[in-house]
This record gives structure tokens, sequence and C-alpha cells, in this order.
């Protein structure tokens, strides 16, 4: 009876176990990857002023008895030679990198650093970690603006000290984004981060101690390369995010230069014209398409390194 | 190694500060008179008046309302889909269309919120042209919507809890004749309960916090709490905001530390048991 796992058995009565797989699969299908089918679909219409927005592609016109098919390659068109378009997703492209790039060098010492104190002090810190995670994303995003702002905290602050005796602009800026996204994402960076880190073998470092490594060599040479996979998958689960941002840079970026997410969300609610939202969606998706493969691939393999 | 202690304290404090001096200063302020929110009004402060306005503020009550029934309808309904789902992909080998189902459960944990809005609310749009349903948006396209994002966080907290622990113990009960519907509510589930409940946790919260798909998915006179809060927040800095803030943290902080408690508990309790089948046993 060695073959018989679960699997086995539960091929023999397949009809059970096909109905446990079909109701997942099928509301997948029609939630998550039907409506990427439609967008793909609408970022090749007509924009028309009625009601649904957009023109049908297929149309089976009675006179003449035909199908007519009408593409419109414009939507695309608009989005490689607008000189806006182009701009807003580098600008967001280079946000997102600083940013993953700042919280990974602020991640990776507070992982590092969880993960070497003892173990019944990690789990508070841990938890300390999680916490304002749980606690509203947006209200979070909002309490920066009572820092940053010309009257703020770190202002007034800084003005009663005597360190300043002019107000700093700092809300609305770059800067007061990649910590608006430091802040938010912080928790991604360095729970994959410890999760890694934690596993480390640390009879290694104390063996390149032993050879003559100095702590400086022997985490360069040993703990970075072994920590590889928490850092690619912190970084990708800070970066894919943060091109897209909507909320940060909303409250706290500057207005004259907009992120994707912003500019995808103006197309669609202000000017209404949902063919070209539906190929800025397209195009930002397509952008993202790799680092979402690598991640999935990351992810995959964590679990079967889990699998006992 | 006295100095790397205190290097390890140091970033941690500073990490730390970084993460709580935001929070805490919202909370501080909320209790400030001044209607410019971050100048310490000395004379009248400190005030519970934001809070009082809060809780006459019937457009916020009513939006709070409709997110707590969003968000607890969202985490039941990703609770049931995602077990399900993480059950197929660890339990059932490998089968067709395996790969797609993986990939359809992990790309919405990356996702830029505003793609996921966009193709819900485009889908919602063409199913109305085509059968008529959902007529209109509102309540069930945002918890539609929140259960389809949510569910992937269910799905990877079920999944590795699954792969933690082999399957001899369903594998026993199937040799022993049980039926596969017995083995998973009387072993399988009784496992999982924890990464279930921890998941709809998970997806309560995401539900209850998100703004950017409801946005896209809602309708006239369904605003949620966030959206209410985002359009009021993008107006500058309000005191009332920030008492609101303070109230959501605390029930947040409350609830996590309890519930982190009763887990470590059922663990402990379950350790135990498990010890004391093992030396019953000769």
């Amino acid at each position: 009876m060695a073959t018989s796992t679960f699997a086995a058995v539960s091929t023999a009565l397949s009809a059970g176990r096909r109905l446990v797989t079909a109701v997942p699969y099928f509301w997948l299908a029609v939630f998550f990857a039907v409506p990427f089918a439609i967008v793909f679909k609408i970022s090749f219409s007509y924009m028309v002023p009625a009601q649904p927005g957009y023109a049908p592609l297929f149309e089976w016109l009675e006179e003449s008895r035909r199908l007519v098919a009408t593409f419109n390659l414009a939507n695309y068109q608009v989005l490689l030679q607008d000189s806006l378009y182009l701009n807003t997703f580098l600008y967001s492209l280079k946000v997102a990198a600083i940013s993953t790039v700042l919280c990974l060098l602020l991640g990776y010492p507070m992982a590092y650093a969880i993960a070497r104190s003892a173990p019944t002090t990690r789990n508070l810190f841990l938890m300390l970690i999680i916490l304002p995670f749980w606690t509203s994303f947006l209200l979070r995003v909002y309490a920066w603006i009572g820092l940053l702002k010309t009257n703020g905290v770190i202002n007034n602050t800084l003005l009663s000290l005597g360190i300043i005796d002019q107000p700093l602009v700092l809300l609305y800026t770059d800067f007061a984004v990649y910590v608006g996204i430091v802040y938010s994402y912080l928790p991604f960076m360095i729970l994959p981060l410890y999760s890694n880190l934690e596993k480390h073998d640390l009879t290694l470092l104390e063996a390149a101690a032993d050879l003559g490594a100095r702590p400086f060599k022997a985490f360069f040479k040993i703990t970075l390369p072994l920590s590889m996979p928490g850092i690619v998958a912190g970084c990708l689960l800070v970066f894919i995010p943060a091109v897209g941002e909507f909320v940060i840079p909303s409250l706290l970026g500057r207005t004259d230069q907009l992120m994707i997410g912003t500019v995808l969300s103006a197309q669609f609610f202000g000017a209404r014209n949902w063919p070209v939202a539906s190929a800025v969606a397209i195009g930002l998706l397509l952008v993202l398409l790799l680092p979402i493969l690598l991640f999935q691939r990351y992810q995959q393999r964590e679990l079967e390194a889990s699998r006992r | 190694m006295n100095d790397r202690g205190l290097f390890r304290k140091s970033i941690l404090g500073l990490g730390l500060a970084f993460l709580y001096v935001p929070i805490l200063s919202m909370m501080f302020f909320s209790f400030n008179n001044s209607r410019l929110v971050t100048v310490w009004d000395a004379e009248n402060s400190p005030t519970l008046r934001w809070y009082v306005r809060l809780f006459e503020n019937e457009q916020l009550l009513g939006a709070a309302w409709i997110s707590i029934k969003i968000a607890a309808l969202s985490a039941s309904g990703a609770a049931i889909l995602g077990t399900l789902a993480g059950l197929v992909l660890t339990r059932f080998g490998p089968f067709r269309g395996r790969a797609l189902l993986s990939a359809m459960t992990t790309a919405p944990l990356v996702m830029p919120e505003v793609i996921m809005g966009i193709a819900m609310l485009l889908l919602f749009v063409a199913l109305e042209q085509m059968i008529g349903w959902p007529e209109g948006r509102g309540l069930l396209t945002i918890t539609i919507a929140h259960v389809t994002f949510t569910m992937a966080y269910v799905t990877v907290v079920v999944q590795s809890r699954l792969a933690g622990f082999d399957d001899a113990l369903e594998e026993a009960a199937l040799d022993l004749g049980a039926k596969p519907a017995t083995v998973f509510f009387k072993i399988t589930l009784p496992l999982i309960m924890p990464a279930i409940v921890s998941g709809w946790l998970l997806a309560f919260t995401l539900s209850w916090d998100d703004v950017v798909i409801s946005q896209f998915v809602s309708g006239p006179g369904s605003s949620t709490l966030p959206m209410e809060i985002f359009s009021r927040v993008r107006r500058g800095v309000s005191p009332d905001i920030n008492a609101l803030a303070t109230i959501m943290v605390l029930i947040v902080a409350t609830g996590v530390v309890a519930s982190t408690i009763w887990m470590k508990r059922q663990e402990r309790k379950r350790a135990l048991e498990e010890q004391m089948a093992r030396s019953d046993t000769p």
C-alpha cells in the first residue's frame, strides 16, 4: 500500500475531487483571468461617449451580412508617442526602484538583528514589525502628512530647536513618496529576509572566523550570498506594487509629476477614456510581467522547500 | 561581542521608532483642541471634542458599517475558497491545469491594485451588458472583488501550513477505511484551523483597508470607510480623522495581541495532547 497517498485515493474518487478543484478554479477564472482578457480586448476599442464607454470589437452587420472587426491601435500609439505616458512610466519605475533600495537598506539590518537576537525576544520583535501592517494603510500614510507638512511635527520641532529658521519643504516631494513607500512596505521586506536569515547555519561563520576571516568579510562572503533568495523576494514584494502605487503619491507626492497609477485612474474616472486606461493597464502589466513571474518562481520554490 | 549587541539594539530601536512615531504622533494630536492639528493648543488641550464629533458623524459611521459587512462577508468567502485552493495545490498531486491555478493564486499578491480595480470593473460592466448581472455596482461587486484579491493570501497561509506536516495521518485514516470527506473534517480541517483563522483575519483586514479596488467597483451609496477617509484626507489633515485613527489603531492592536495569545495557547495545547498521545502508546 505504499502508493496509497491521499492523491492516489482521491483519484479513485475523482468526482468529489473534481468538485473541490472546480470551485476555486471557477472563481479565479471568472473573476481574475477573464477580467484581464476583457481589459486586453477593450484596450483595442474605440472610445464612445455613451455607456459602456467603448465600441465593440466585433459587430454583426445585418445589411451586408458580415462580421466586422474594428481594431484601434491608437490607444497604444498614444502610449508610445505621448511623452506624458513614457515620462510617467519611467518616473514610476525610478520611484519604485529607489524606494525598494531604501527599504532594503533599512530592512536588512533590522531582519538581521531580529534573526540574531535571543529566540524569546524574536517573536516580540516580529509582532512589533507586523502590528502596524494590521492597522489601516491609508491612515498610516495620512500620519506622514501631519509629520511632513509646512507647520507639521518635523518642521515645528526643528524650528523650536533652532536647527532651521525656515520651514523645510518636505511634503509633496519625491522624498515624501520614498518615505511613504518605505514606511508602508517595510514589513514586506523584513519578513522574507527574516525567514531566510533565521535558517542560516551559524557554524559557517564560526568556521570563517576560525580560519581568520574578519566578521565584515565573513558577512559579505557567507551571509549576504546565502540571503539572496530573501533579498529577491523582499525586493519584488516592494517593487511590483510600488510601481503601480496610487494612494501614496496622491497623498504625499508631487503634483507636477504623476505616477502611472494616478494617471491610469485619472484617465478612467476623469477623462472617462476606458480604452486608453486599459492600454495603460496592459502596458503596466507588460512592464511588471518579468518581476511577477520571478516572484511566482520564488514562491513556488519556497513551498517546495518547506515540504517535509 | 558587546558592540555587536549595541548595533543590534540601535538598529532595531531606530527601525521601530520609524514605524511607531508617526502612529503615536497621530494619536497624540487627536487630543489637540486646535483645528491646525499639529500645532498644540496648550490652553484647551487635551480634549475629547474630536471624538465626540466623530460619533455624531453619521456619514462616517454608516461607511464604517458598510465596511464591516463587506469585510466579514468577503473574508468568509476568501477563507472557504482559499482553503480549497490551498488543499488542491498541496494535497491533490499533479493534474492538468495545476500550474494555471497556482499562478492565479499567487499573482494577486503582488498585482498593483489599480490593475485589479480596472479589470474587475470592466468585467462587471461586461457581465451586466451580457447577462444583466450584477445589476449596477455596490456592496455585491465590492465583496466579489475583495474575495478575489484576498483569497490569495488565505491560500498561501493554508498552503504553507499544509506543507508543514506530512499526510501520514490522512493516509492512515484512508487506509482504515474513512471516507475522504470524513478525513478532511476529522483530521485535515482541525490541523489547518489556525491557518484558516489567521487567513480569515488577514483577509478581513485587507478588505477593511482597501481603498483602490473599492473605488473602481463601488457604486452610488456604497462608499466604504477607507473611501470616505481618502476623500477627506486628500483635502489635508483633519482632527477627527486623527481621532478615528486612534480608535482603529487601539482596536486592531488589542485584536492582534489577543488573537496571537489565543493561537499560541492552542498550539501549546495541541503539542501537549500530541505528547500525551505518544506516551500512551507503549
